[in-house]
C-alpha cells in the first residue's frame, strides 16, 4: 500500500467551477470578469510550479482525473491520492463570494476526481475570512468520507494557534479529519516578516519560516493540549528544518512557561504525537549521512508521509525518496504513517 | 566535561544601556533634547512605555545586574566590569547598544540619536575600559545617512563594526538598503544584524502570535528572511569580502536553510542570473553566527552536528549580558568538544572576524 499525501489538481479557470457555483455567483463572475483566482504562490510559468515533462503544450496541467493518474499515480505505484487544490480562493476579501468559491471547488473536485478514479481522496478547502462558514463547509463535506482533511495555507491572517480557529480544529474532530496546512499563503500579510521580496526564490523559499511561526503559535496555544487526538500535517513544509524549531522552542518553553501553564509535553513529544509533515520536499544536505544524523534529531520515524507534490517540480524522474532512507522506513512513509494520521482511510477496501 | 575555559575570552554581545535618554544630551542639540522631551522617539510600534509583547523581566534583563549605584542593568561601567568582565574572564567585548534609536521614524531624529549614542559609546564607555569595543549605530532606515554614520566611525579605532536590527521596515538585502554595506565595505567592517527592531509589519508573516514566547522563538524565522534576502539580492556578490555577523539570531537553523535554499536554486536560478555561486557558498564564505541563545536539544550532542556542519569557524560565543537569556560561557558547551575548537569558538573566530 503507497498512499501519496501531496498531489495537486490545478483548476483551469473560474469557469470551470460554475456548474458548481450557484446562478447569483456565477453572473456575478462573469459580469464583473472574475476570469481566474490563480494565485502568486505558484505562478503557472515557473520551472518550479510545473515540472517540464508533467508541463502539458498549452493550458494548466493536472486539470483532469485521467491526467493526475496518469502522471502521479501509476508511476509511484500509489493506491491513493490525496489531493490538495491550491486554487487561490483564500485570497477573496469577500466572506461570501470567498465561501461561494471554495463550495465550488470542493464539489467540482469531488464531480471531477473523487467520483471519476476510486483511487483519489481530497482535502475540503475553506476560507478563513468567516470561521462559521468555515465550520459549515467542514460539515457539509465531512458527509462524504472521501474528503479526509481540511486544508489551511501556512501564510494565514494570524497564527493558526490562536483560540478564534479553534472551532475548525473541533470540526475535524468531529468528522476524524485531520488538519493540513499547506505552503501558501492567504497573503494578508507579506510573505515574510520583513515585508515583500523581490524574487519569487524568495517567496517559495519563505514558505518554511511560516511553517515555522505557525508550529510555534500551535504550541504556545496550546492547541494540542487542549485537543489530544488532533493530527496536524504539514504539507510541502520542507521537514529538515523541524529539529533545530524544537530546539529553540524548547529552550524558551524552559525560559518562559510561565506564559503557557498549560504546556505539559515538550515540543519534541507534541510534534512525534500530533504533527507530520509531507516527505516532498526533502530540502536534502549535501552528504546523505547528514540526512541519517537528521532525522536522528528528529527522533521518530513517525511523522514523514509520502508524497510527490506532482505537478510540482522537486525531484528528477521517480527519486521522491533520499537516498539515506532504507527500505522499511520508505515502506514506513507510504503507509503505516499516513494510514495512522487520516483516520478516514483506514477503512479502505 | 568541563575543561577549564580559555581566559581572556571574546564576547560578541554585549548591552550597555542608558541611565535614562538625558545620557546623551551631551551629544543633542537643543533641538532634538526638546523634541525627545516633548514627542520621544515616535517607532513603529504600540506603545509609548514599552515593547509590545511585555518581557519576562524588567528591561529583559537579570534581576542580579542591578548596579549597586542604581539605574537600570547594563548601565554601570564600573559594575559591568566587575560582574561580567572579570567575574566572566572576558578579555574582549562587543557593545551592542539597543537604545531607542534606529527605526525611529522620524529620520532626521533618528540620525542624531544615533549619532549621540555612537559619542556615548567612545567616550563613556571605550575610553574607560580597553576590553571593549563598539558597534557604529546607524539609522537605517536613510541608507545614505547611515552610510555618512559610517564614514564618521570608520577610522576611530573604539569602533569595530557595523549595528543594524533585524527588524528593518524592508528586507535587508535590497537595494534601499546597499549604501549601508557599500561603506561598511570601504571601512573595511563587519556588518552585524542584531535580533530586535519594529519593522512596522507584524512580527511574523503570519500576524500577530499571542505570547512573547512566540515573538523571542520568532526572531530565528525573522533572521532567515533576512539572511535570505541578503543572498539572494547578490550583497555578496556585489561585495565578496563583506563580513555579516548574525547576533542573536541563533544559528541551528542554518544549515537546513542552506540547504533549502540552493535546492531552491537549482529549480529557479534562471531568475536570479546575478548570482554566480549557490546560495550556501556565499553564507560558508561571508556569514558568522553568535551563539546566544543555544538552543537545548534534548541530546547535547546534536548541537555538536550543528557545529560541524556549519564549520567551528563561524561560531562566535556571545553572552548577551545583562540580559535574562544571558549564556553563561562556563557552562555554553554541553558537548565534547577539542581545546582547538574552544579556542576558536571562545576567541580565535572573533579575532578574525572582526582583527582585534
Amino acid at each position: 500500500m503507497r498512499i501519496d499525501c501531496d498531489i495537486h489538481p490545478f483548476v483551469p479557470n473560474t469557469r470551470a467551477l460554475f456548474p458548481y457555483m450557484p446562478e447569483q455567483w456565477r453572473e456575478m463572475s462573469e459580469v464583473r470578469g472574475i476570469d481566474d483566482l490563480h494565485s502568486i504562490n505558484y505562478p503557472d510559468s515557473t520551472p518550479l510550479t510545473v515540472r517540464a515533462d508533467w508541463r502539458p503544450s498549452d493550458g494548466r496541467p493536472a486539470s483532469d482525473a485521467a491526467t493526475i493518474a496518469r502522471q502521479a499515480l501509476d508511476p509511484f505505484c500509489s493506491d491513493i491520492g490525496i489531493l490538495n487544490c491550491l486554487y487561490g480562493v483564500q485570497t477573496l476579501f469577500s466572506e461570501d463570494l470567498a465561501y461561494a468559491y471554495a463550495r465550488a471547488l470542493n464539489d467540482w473536485v469531488r464531480a471531477e476526481f473523487l467520483d471519476r478514479d476510486p483511487r483519489f481522496r481530497a482535502s475540503i478547502v475553506v476560507s478563513l475570512e468567516n470561521i462559521e462558514m468555515a465550520v459549515a463547509e467542514i460539515e457539509r463535506c465531512a458527509v462524504d468520507r472521501r474528503f479526509v482533511q481540511v486544508l489551511l495555507l501556512a501564510g494565514s491572517a494570524r497564527p493558526l494557534g490562536r483560540r478564534n480557529f479553534w472551532p475548525i480544529y473541533q470540526a475535524a474532530i468531529r468528522h476524524d479529519l485531520a488538519v493540513g496546512i499547506h505552503a501558501g499563503s492567504e497573503l494578508r500579510n507579506p510573505p515574510t516578516a520583513l515585508g515583500w521580496p523581490s524574487f519569487y526564490l524568495e517567496d517559495y523559499a519563505a514558505n518554511a519560516q511560516s511553517f515555522q511561526y505557525q508550529l510555534t503559535s500551535l504550541f504556545t496555544e496550546g492547541v494540542f493540549n487542549r485537543f489530544p487526538t488532533l493530527k496536524v500535517v504539514m504539507l510541502e513544509s520542507g521537514w529538515t528544518w523541524v529539529p533545530a524549531l524544537l530546539w529553540r522552542i524548547a529552550k524558551y518553553w524552559g525560559g518562559l512557561r510561565m506564559e503557557i501553564p498549560w504546556a505539559d509535553r515538550s515540543p519534541a513529544e507534541i510534534v512525534r504525537d500530533q504533527i507530520r509533515f509531507s516527505l516532498t520536499p526533502t530540502d536534502a544536505p549535501p552528504d546523505p549521512a547528514m540526512l541519517t544524523r537528521l532525522t536522528e534529531h528528529i527522533g521518530s520515524d513517525e511523522v514523514l508521509l509520502f508524497s510527490t507534490d506532482y505537478p510540482h517540480a522537486q525531484f528528477t524522474d521517480d527519486e521522491v525518496f533520499p537516498e539515506a532512507f532504507d527500505a522499511d522506513f520508505r515502506d514506513k512513509i507510504c503507509n503505516a504513517n499516513p494510514l495512522a494520521t487520516y483516520r478516514r482511510l483506514g477503512a479502505l477496501p | 566535561m568541563s575543561p577549564a575555559l580559555p581566559t581572556n575570552i571574546a564576547d560578541c554581545d554585549i548591552h550597555p544601556a542608558v541611565r535614562s535618554m538625558t545620557d546623551l544630551e551631551p551629544w543633542l542639540s537643543k533641538q532634538w533634547i526638546d523634541h525627545f522631551r516633548t514627542y520621544g522617539a515616535l517607532r513603529q510600534t504600540h506603545y509609548v512605555s514599552g515593547a509590545p509583547y511585555h518581557k519576562s523581566q524588567p528591561n529583559a534583563s537579570r534581576r542580579d545586574a542591578y548596579p549597586p549605584e542604581g539605574g537600570p542593568q547594563g548601565s554601570s561601567l564600573e559594575f559591568l566590569r566587575k560582574q561580567h568582565l572579570d567575574g566572566n574572564g572576558i578579555g574582549f567585548g562587543i557593545l551592542n547598544p539597543l537604545v531607542q534609536s534606529q527605526g525611529v521614524r522620524n529620520l532626521e531624529h533618528s540620525a542624531a540619536l544615533c549619532r549621540a549614542i555612537n559619542h556615548w559609546q567612545a567616550e563613556v564607555w571605550i575610553a574607560n575600559e580597553p576590553r571593549l569595543r563598539a558597534s557604529i549605530v546607524v539609522p537605517y532606515e536613510d541608507p545614505e545617512v547611515a552610510a555618512e554614520e559610517i564614514a564618521f566611525w570608520a577610522d576611530n579605532d573604539s569602533f569595530v563594526q557595523v549595528l543594524l536590527l533585524s527588524r528593518t521596515s524592508f528586507l535587508p538585502g535590497q537595494k534601499r538598503y546597499w549604501p549601508i554595506y557599500a561603506a561598511a565595505a570601504e571601512a573595511g567592517l563587519p556588518v552585524g544584524i542584531h535580533a530586535f527592531g519594529n519593522s512596522g509589519w507584524p512580527v511574523s508573516s503570519v500576524g500577530w502570535p499571542s505570547f512573547y514566547m512566540d515573538e523571542m522563538i520568532g526572531h530565528a524565522q525573522t533572521s532567515q528572511a533576512g539572511l535570505v534576502s541578503l543572498v539572494i539580492e547578490g550583497v555578496f556578490e556585489r561585495w565578496p569580502s563583506l563580513k555579516l555577523v548574525l547576533v542573536e539570531s541563533g544559528f541551528t537553523w542554518a544549515p537546513s536553510l542552506m540547504w533549502r535554499l540552493d535546492k531552491t536554486f537549482d529549480t529557479l536560478r534562471s531568475e536570479v542570473p546575478h548570482l554566480k555561486l549557490k546560495p550556501s557558498e556565499y553564507i560558508k564564505r561571508n556569514v558568522w553566527w553568535t551563539s546566544q541563545p543555544m538552543d537545548e536539544p534534548e541530546n547535547k550532542r546534536f548541537l555538536a552536528d550543528i557545529f560541524d556542519w556549519l564549520g567551528w569557524d563561524r561560531l562566535l560565543f556571545s553572552s548577551d549580558y545583562p540580559h535574562w537569556d544571558f549564556d553563561d560561557p562556563a557552562k555554553v558547551i554541553t558537548f565534547p568538544a577539542t581545546d582547538e575548537q574552544r579556542y576558536s569558538f571562545f576567541i580565535g573566530n572573533a579575532k578574525a572576524v572582526y582583527g582585534f
